[in-house]
């Protein structure tokens, strides 16, 4: 699945980084630890959390994650979305929860 | 002349929920002292209100204070912040109750939030958790600290959880941190080599004291003139001889 699809399926808002919504998604990762992230994550996965720092999208760059995708209404900071279109990773919001977004992302891509 | 100032810039008070009710100032004092300690920092979480009251009482025993707070950003990174003067320890007292959410709690699970005057006696109960990250960013924060003259030092750096690697991955480019704070439990070269620190980032080790007996568990000596805010800074910087090292 693209990220373009994803954002159509759970009408999940696009902040910046319009440039990489072709990215292809492999899996999902949740953390609000941006230490975990860099350790843990996997390439091509969709990284839920609440973190909007602009480090985010170092890390998901770092990691080659496919998008940043932020619960609960969170706004980036300006210099996040400049960073993230600079690296062309998508940044996404949704005004659900990491627990509401984190389901429904589960049967997205698992199934 | 340049003499040898032993500091524990990192000790809670009562009013930290999570420290221990013998944190009175009079009894910080009296170990401090006790412990050969030259300057203590006073730094409850999201609070400055307990330094007026102890920097009093040291001062009359003939110790220094260094007053700031150990302030939760918005990412949940514990940074340390020291200012020069009651006037800017208040104006950023204003900052962070601007920016403080209003989050009810139970002291009787969490601990207590008392402000105490010289003679233990409570003069004021904090409602809201102080525990919590304020709603603006490390680099925002930084540059209020900044704009008020103070020094900024990110806490416990190499804690697992609310330092600022742990939090953030890496320190975010164009912070301007006048120093790291470590643990005192760590060593120093361990910690350069872990986050790839250069000798000219000066490493601050602090006890961050709850409870009387850690008071003094980590310092950093402080090689300078004499104990005033600008000489502290020279130190931290390497400035005209001035210099930093861990005990």
């Amino acid at each position: 699945m693209k990220v373009s699809e994803l954002v159509k399926e759970l009408n999940l808002k696009v902040f910046s980084g319009r440039e990489g919504l072709e990215r292809e998604i492999t899996g999902g990762y949740v953390s609000d630890l941006l230490s975990d992230v860099m350790g843990n994550a996997n390439e091509g996965e969709v990284w839920v959390t609440l973190q909007t720092h602009r480090n985010v999208v170092a890390i998901a760059s770092l990691k080659e994650l496919a998008c940043v995708l932020l619960v609960s209404s969170l706004e980036p900071e300006q210099n996040t979305m400049e960073h993230s279109n600079e690296e062309r990773i998508p940044v996404l919001g949704t005004s659900l929860s990491t627990f509401e977004i984190a389901g429904l992302l589960y049967q997205k891509i698992k199934n | 002349m340049i003499r040898r100032f032993r500091a524990d810039l990192h000790i809670h008070t009562v009013l930290s929920a999570c420290a221990d009710l013998e944190m009175s100032p009079g009894a910080i004092v009296r170990v401090a002292k006790k412990r050969k300690i030259d300057l203590i920092g006073i730094t409850d979480h999201n609070s400055t209100l307990q330094c007026s009251v102890v920097k009093e009482l040291a001062e009359e025993a003939g110790l220094a204070v260094l007053c700031g707070t150990e302030v939760t950003t918005r990412e949940e990174v514990h940074c340390l912040a020291y200012f020069k003067d009651l006037g800017t320890l208040e104006e950023f007292q204003e900052y962070i109750d601007l920016h403080l959410p209003s989050i009810p709690y139970s002291p009787e699970q969490f601990g207590y939030q008392a402000v105490v005057d010289r003679d233990e006696k409570i003069v004021d109960l904090i409602e809201d958790y102080l525990n919590v990250g304020i709603s603006r960013s490390i680099d925002q924060v930084e540059q209020e600290v900044h704009r008020l003259g103070g020094l900024f030092v990110p806490a416990h750096i190499e804690r697992p959880l609310f330092g600022i690697f742990s939090q953030l991955g890496f320190i975010p480019d164009k912070l301007n941190c006048d120093g790291m704070g470590i643990m005192s439990q760590s060593i120093e070269s361990d910690i350069r080599n872990r986050f790839m620190l250069k000798r000219d980032v000066p490493l601050v080790k602090a006890s961050d004291a709850h409870v009387l007996h850690m008071i003094g568990s980590g310092c950093t000596v402080f090689e300078m003139n004499e104990i005033t805010f600008d000489e502290i800074y020279k130190a931290l910087k390497c400035i005209d001889g001035r210099k930093t090292f861990i005990e």
